[in-house]
């Protein structure tokens, strides 16, 4: 029996509504700046829909992929590429054996601009027309595969798929497979490219999504009395995960270490969240076991918190069914308020806030929190960012997405 | 309105430009599209497919195999156009 693998965190990237770079994005939370805006798209209009704002990217793709990077991968796929670009140089570009190398991309959606804009070219130019790369751009593993092939990544390409869990569970699946030994190195995060008018028109027509369209920056509310739904997002985050020996070896910069991870299945509806939480409370005791610790250790949740009337309250209530009066312990930070929720991405995008709370001692400020829901049992942080304990310090994330799948990932300072 | 073939090399050099990224004045009439400009089957069918509509021809699945060279590219856009 070989001694435990630890598996740390060495290296950052993200392209999101808020920045086009980690420490943009990093400096924008802590200014507590939204990323919701109207949409300038004509078809916002031509399908009359009911929802005309959204936290679109920050920095458009062609400012930093080539013009045929763009053209062959759909947009979903060049933020993958964006974020995990920026987190292998962020790692120093670490020498590896290829086949010790890994890249695990989860996304909720895949290619639904290619799928669509493809659809339209064969109905109105015929299959002629249809672009020979549309199967490969629109597949869901579309991303995991070009962050493969950019980087040489040969211990296997992985696609983790669970709705808004889907970002996280990659990171999961990444640090998994370090611990068994399938991989040294992994490149691990979470895309989504869905500002397009049919995923918004299907979300509106379940009334998932606010439709405060007069005032979008202030629509993204977790906790507040006034929330009525999630404010769409789009991007990618995505973070280096390393063997621990080998990254203290190579002198790595060091951000965190994954303690532990915890997955299940509400088995209770297609997309409700079981009200008292019993699965999401389960996944997150499940993470803080495996990391080898208490919840008196947690000292910051970044929660999933998409501003939903219902979700809200039933992650508080799994919170609390978790962990009992220790959540008193634990600041909790909503991220969405500002990032908006990138669906896929969401789960990655926290992991590299509560990443870079645990690395700066500082959780995030929750905005737009204005009458606090008293239905919320919880120490959320807003008006300012709260500075978090000396010493050994962990940090717990969430991520729910819509079929019932729940990840906890437990980061610890290093 | 048929064109020069300088014109249809000029215009088929954009075409792979967009496609791939390689420089306008890569594209020469000698150039293979495999050998030399390493262009793959897919891309072939996009840059086939552009210049179709670009230059109003038609070019069979069965011809793009006899296509090597741009210049073979070239002498049949212009013989389809005339």
């Amino acid at each position: 029996m070989t001694a435990e693998r630890r598996v740390v965190v060495t290296g950052l990237g993200a392209t999101t509504p808020v920045g086009g770079t980690v420490p943009e994005t990093w400096d924008a939370i802590l200014a507590g700046r939204s990323g919701a805006k109207t949409m300038p798209f004509d078809w916002v209009e031509k399908y009359e829909l009911p929802v005309k704002f959204a936290a679109t990217i920050h920095t458009q793709p062609l400012d930093v992929l080539t013009k045929v990077e763009v053209r062959r991968l759909d947009p979903s796929a060049q933020y993958a590429l964006i974020a995990s670009r920026e987190a292998w140089a962020d790692a120093g570009s670490p020498e590896v054996d290829p086949e010790r190398l890994a890249a695990c991309i989860g996304t909720g959606i895949g290619g639904v601009w290619t799928l669509l804009d493809q659809w339209d070219n064969l109905r109105e130019k015929g299959p002629r027309r249809v672009f020979p790369l549309a199967v490969p751009m629109l597949m869901p593993n579309a991303s995991s595969a070009a962050v493969s092939l950019d980087i040489g990544a040969r211990a296997g390409a992985h696609t983790p798929v669970s709705a808004c869990a889907s970002g996280l569970e990659a990171m999961g699946y990444a640090y998994e497979m370090i611990r068994n030994g399938r991989a040294d190195i992994a490149v691990a995060g979470g895309t989504e490219g869905a500002v397009h008018a049919l995923p918004i028109a299907g979300f509106a027509a379940m009334q998932a999504l606010s439709t405060r369209n007069d005032d979008p920056e202030r629509a993204s509310r977790p906790y507040d009395t006034g929330r009525d739904g999630f404010v769409l997002g789009e991007g990618a985050a995505v973070i280096v995960l390393e063997e621990y020996e080998a990254a203290k070896a190579r002198g790595a910069k060091i951000y965190a270490e994954i303690g532990g991870v915890g997955m299940s299945s509400d088995s209770h509806h297609i997309a409700a969240p079981e009200p008292e939480g019993a699965g999401a409370s389960r996944a997150m005791v499940e993470a803080v076991e495996r990391a080898g610790l208490t919840p008196k250790d947690i000292v910051h949740v970044n929660a999933h918190a998409t501003s939903t009337p219902v979700g809200d309250v039933a992650e508080s209530n799994a919170i609390r069914r978790a962990f009992g009066d220790d959540a008193d312990g634990m600041p909790v930070s909503a991220t969405k308020s500002m990032t908006g929720h990138l669906l896929g991405a969401a789960g990655a995008l926290e992991g590299v806030f509560t990443i870079l709370a645990l690395h700066h001692r500082l959780a995030p400020a929750t905005i737009n929190l204005d009458d606090f829901d008293p239905a919320i049992k919880l120490d959320v942080v807003h008006g300012e960012a709260r500075k978090l304990p000396d010493g050994d310090i962990a940090a717990l994330n969430n991520s729910f997405g819509f079929g019932g799948h729940n990840v906890a990932v437990v980061f610890t300072s290093i | 309105m048929a064109q020069s073939e300088q014109e249809i090399l000029e215009g088929l050099a954009e075409i792979v430009n967009e496609e791939t990224g390689l420089d306008t004045d890569s594209v020469q009439s000698e150039k293979s599209f495999t050998d030399d400009l390493d262009i793959d089957s897919l891309s072939m069918m996009t840059i086939v497919v552009n210049a179709e509509e670009k230059f109003g021809v038609r070019i069979p699945d069965d011809e793009v195999k006899n296509l090597k060279t741009v210049g073979d590219a070239v002498s049949f856009i212009a013989k389809s156009q005339s």
